[in-house]
């Protein structure tokens, strides 16, 4: 991982854990709503942080086809990186 | 071998923890209907709550002769589309009617409201364009834009200046459409229309307000919010259900686009369904007449709104809007507790809706009641007297001891 992109991810580790309410231990691969048990709700609750945080729109359609943590750090930077 | 119902091994055992603690809150049986407002369930008579019958309409005399009159002369059933042999002079009174009563051009009629969404998502917006959606939008509004195919930005709940930020940086590249609702199933409060208005003056969208909670409730025509806000005329697309209001089953969407007929012939959730049953679409018809003729139901349906929101609030509970609407949900603590006072205001004889996560708006757990013009002033009043027993004072502590 880049120095970028660990800092993006850490930035996501810390929005995400509100919503990690049982408390799981945070990897990379780590999947954001099987591994962490958390309803497709919660997980929209969450991106909609991370699209203010990025100042980005992360569609609902990306967003099924985005597992873990790692592909979302791949997403905000894909969609951040558009602007500049 | 992966066994495809495995993963549903969750939802199961939060079922049986619900089943443990009383009665199936999620699949309750009613024995008899006795009145718009009464029914019996486990032997008990019980004052419906929850049932969205705003209008206390689904045994009027009239409703019901003219559906079994319906069902009578034209058969129990259509056996067909409405693009095959499903459209029956009745389909077509019943669009001009409604379209009439919506001061709209056009209306399509669909065979559920569910399927209303599906179609009139689906039927608008397509892989090309984009489709921004409110936080807190139903199910069936998130399932026809997914239906559409088109990009899906959801923005937080009743803001215009979330959605205005996400338009303004937005690049897309086909038509955009903007979904809200008129009153909201869950919290019960309206969206902002005015402020999104001053939104699309400035970034030009096109605009549906699904009106399915307050189609023949709010305005001074019954029209929906639109009505209400004197802003009728910046909608562009309207989406309502029979079964509220109404107090049938079937959907519609309507608006004064000169293409708007076409969606018939473009989207599936209304070709490829059964049109609605003859009873069904004469009940509608008869229903719609009849609250463009009786506006005092709306105000006797404000009147009890407003009497149990102030009731509840007396009480000190935390309710799920400020505004008088028909649907007065409360708000409680955790998934447990909400469960055992469902159950203890079931057997103290008052039905509401229980409302849990996912279902909800930001995790809540809701006591939702939906307000009846067929409620009586007692009816309310005893539905607060309850609530102040129950939910104000603790059901856990009631339940245990039952």
């Amino acid at each position: 991982m880049s120095s970028d992109s660990q800092s993006t991810y850490a930035v996501l580790c810390e929005l995400l854990q509100p919503f990690n309410t049982a408390g799981v231990s945070l990897q990379p691969t780590t999947d954001i709503s099987t591994d962490l048990n958390i309803d497709s709700v919660s997980v929209m609750d969450f991106v909609m942080e991370v699209e203010d945080r990025f100042d980005i729109d992360i569609p609902l359609n990306v967003l099924s086809e985005t597992r873990t943590l790692n592909d979302l750090v791949s997403v905000v930077e894909a969609r951040a990186g558009k602007g500049k | 071998m992966v066994d495809l119902l495995e993963k549903h091994r969750p939802i199961a055992e939060r079922h049986a923890r619900m089943l443990a603690a009383g009665a199936n809150a999620v699949g309750l049986t009613i024995d008899k209907i006795l009145s718009p407002t009464r029914a019996l369930i486990n032997g008990r008579e019980t004052i419906l709550a929850g049932t969205n019958n705003y209008m206390g309409i689904t045994l009027d005399p009239d409703c019901i002769a003219a559906g079994q009159k319906a069902m009578a002369e034209f058969g129990t059933g259509t056996t067909g589309s409405r693009i095959a042999n499903g459209s029956y002079a009745m389909h077509r009174e019943l669009e001009n009617t409604l379209a009439k009563f919506l001061g709209r051009k056009h209306c399509i009629v669909f065979t559920t409201g569910y399927q209303a969404n599906l179609g009139m998502m689906a039927g608008l917006a397509g892989p090309k364009d984009t489709i921004y959606l409110d936080a807190d939008s139903h199910a069936s509004i998130y399932d026809g834009c997914t239906l559409s195919g088109a990009k899906l930005v959801r923005f937080r709940h009743n803001d215009a200046s979330d959605l205005d930020k996400r338009l303004a940086r937005g690049e897309d590249e086909g038509g955009r459409l903007v979904v809200l609702e008129g009153i909201y199933s869950m919290l019960g409060d309206r969206a902002p229309l005015s402020d999104f208005i001053e939104v699309k003056r400035k970034h030009g969208f096109q605009l549906l307000v699904d009106d399915a909670h307050s189609f023949g409730v709010l305005g001074p025509n019954g029209r929906g919010l639109g009505d209400e806000a004197g802003l009728d005329a910046e909608v562009d697309f309207v989406v309502g259900t029979f079964s509220k209001s109404v107090g049938a089953i079937g959907g519609f969407g309507a608006g004064d686009h000169p293409l708007f007929e076409t969606i018939r012939y473009a989207t599936r959730a209304y070709m490829f369904t059964a049109s609605p049953s003859p009873a069904s679409v004469a009940t509608s018809l008869a229903a719609i007449r009849k609250l463009a003729a009786e506006p005092e139901r709306r105000e006797r349906l404000a009147r009890n709104s407003k009497r149990l929101l102030d009731g509840f609030r007396g009480l000190g509970l935390e309710t799920g809007c400020d505004q008088v609407s028909p649907v007065v949900a409360v708000k409680c603590a955790d998934e447990p507790s909400t469960i055992a006072m469902w159950n203890a205001l079931l057997e103290a004889g008052v039905y509401v809706n229980i409302a849990l996560p996912p279902g909800t708006p930001g995790r809540m757990c809701l006591l939702r009641c939906s307000v009846s013009a067929a409620h009586s002033s007692d009816d309310i009043d005893r539905i607060i007297e309850l609530f102040g027993k129950v939910v104000a004072q603790g059901a856990p502590r009631l339940a245990a001891a039952s």
